[in-house]
């Protein structure tokens, strides 16, 4: 918000703050062009930063006591592994999946905590710095943008289509394709092979929509919380500071379920891809 | 009435019907882990995690539905 002529609206403010930082503007629902480069962004720095920490931790551990740090990561780590174990029964495929759920849910965890950000604060950074000239628009949170979490549900998608050819070979998961769950008759292949299609999909869509509902649902309030502070009356700061820590208190639980169901899910279908029908 | 009536009395639909089912969601099941917790009280941290990993599951219905109600009351397409 660089031009200081007047002060947005209400309306103006939140549509200014859901600007995507794009390569060029969205036209349609669906459109491969566009990149939004504030969420590539922000999604690459977290994910760094997740693999530098896991990284520190595992090149400092000790066998001796264990610091705060250490003690941290390895509850993480059993709890995971934990989970990994209940739901995938193969050990082989538990080398690469649990340290993957690991990683997701740190990553996602990292990701949605920067809705705790103030949320003009990056806006002000990039003004202090004068970069608003060429950065119109930005938002920081990768979790609130649909093609954020959408790419992410693409690849349990990808690891399930994976593990599917990997455990049941190309011939058994075709055939599972078209003989389950209705069974092994000729006239029923459309159907069953109808269903898994609805199926796959329906959990690729409802993992990602389920994160970008709960991240960006949250992010609005967080804005419409600091309407009342444009408000400029004590009342307005009084009612933005308490809204604000009530929602954020409240939103701490929210971003770790969403992480922690993410994980989870991501072990479930990538479990599920190991039962054969 | 006028767009602008509509989309806002759809946006209280939206947030109030969602607000019930997850309601009842979470009250049927938060009901039967203490009901099952009681009977069973060393199960209860096994349960709690699955809980929990419901209680996210039956939320994000809701809350993606309050996401759209308040871009709808925000930033309207429809209001034109």
């Amino acid at each position: 918000m660089s031009s200081a002529e007047h002060a947005p609206t209400a309306s103006e403010y939140i549509v200014h703050h859901l600007g995507h930082l794009n390569t060029k503007p969205q036209k349609s629902i669906i459109d491969l062009s566009v990149l939004n480069v504030d969420t590539l962004f922000w999604a690459v720095l977290m994910g760094v930063i997740t693999c530098y920490f896991l990284w520190r931790a595992a090149k400092s551990a000790t066998p001796g006591v264990p610091g705060r740090f250490q003690a941290a990561v390895e509850w993480l780590v059993e709890m995971v592994d934990d989970q990994a174990k209940a739901i995938i029964h193969s050990a082989e495929s538990r080398l690469f999946v649990a340290p993957l759920a690991l990683t997701v849910f740190i990553w996602v965890t990292l990701m949605n905590s920067l809705d705790f950000l103030p949320v003009d604060l990056p806006g002000k950074i990039l003004a202090w710095v004068g970069l608003d000239h060429y950065i119109h628009a930005h938002r920081i949170v990768p979790t609130a943008d649909l093609n954020g979490t959408i790419g992410m549900a693409f690849g349990v998608l990808a690891l399930m289509l994976y593990y599917n050819i990997k455990i049941k070979h190309l011939g058994g998961f075709i055939h599972e394709l078209f003989c389950a769950p209705f069974g092994n008759k000729i006239w029923l292949y459309p159907f069953n092979l109808l269903l898994n299609l609805i199926e796959y999909a329906a959990k690729t869509v409802s993992l990602g929509m389920r994160l970008f509902g709960n991240m960006y649902a949250g992010e609005l309030l967080f804005m419409l919380i600091a309407l009342l502070g444009a408000t400029a009356t004590w009342w307005g700061f009084g009612l933005q500071l308490v809204a604000g820590t009530m929602w954020a208190i409240f939103h701490i639980l929210i971003v770790l379920l969403q992480a922690f169901i993410f994980m989870m899910l991501t072990l479930v279908y990538v479990g599920q891809a190991h039962e054969g029908h | 009435m006028t767009n602008v009536a509509l989309v806002a009395l759809a946006c209280g639909l939206i947030i109030g019907l969602g607000a019930v089912g997850a309601c009842i969601g979470i009250g049927l099941m938060g009901g039967k882990f203490i009901e099952a917790s009681a009977r069973q009280p060393e199960l209860m941290n096994s349960l709690q995690t699955k809980m929990f990993l419901l209680a996210g599951l039956i939320d994000a219905a809701f809350l993606i539905g309050v996401g759209i109600a308040m871009m709808f009351a925000f930033a309207n397409p429809f209001a034109g």
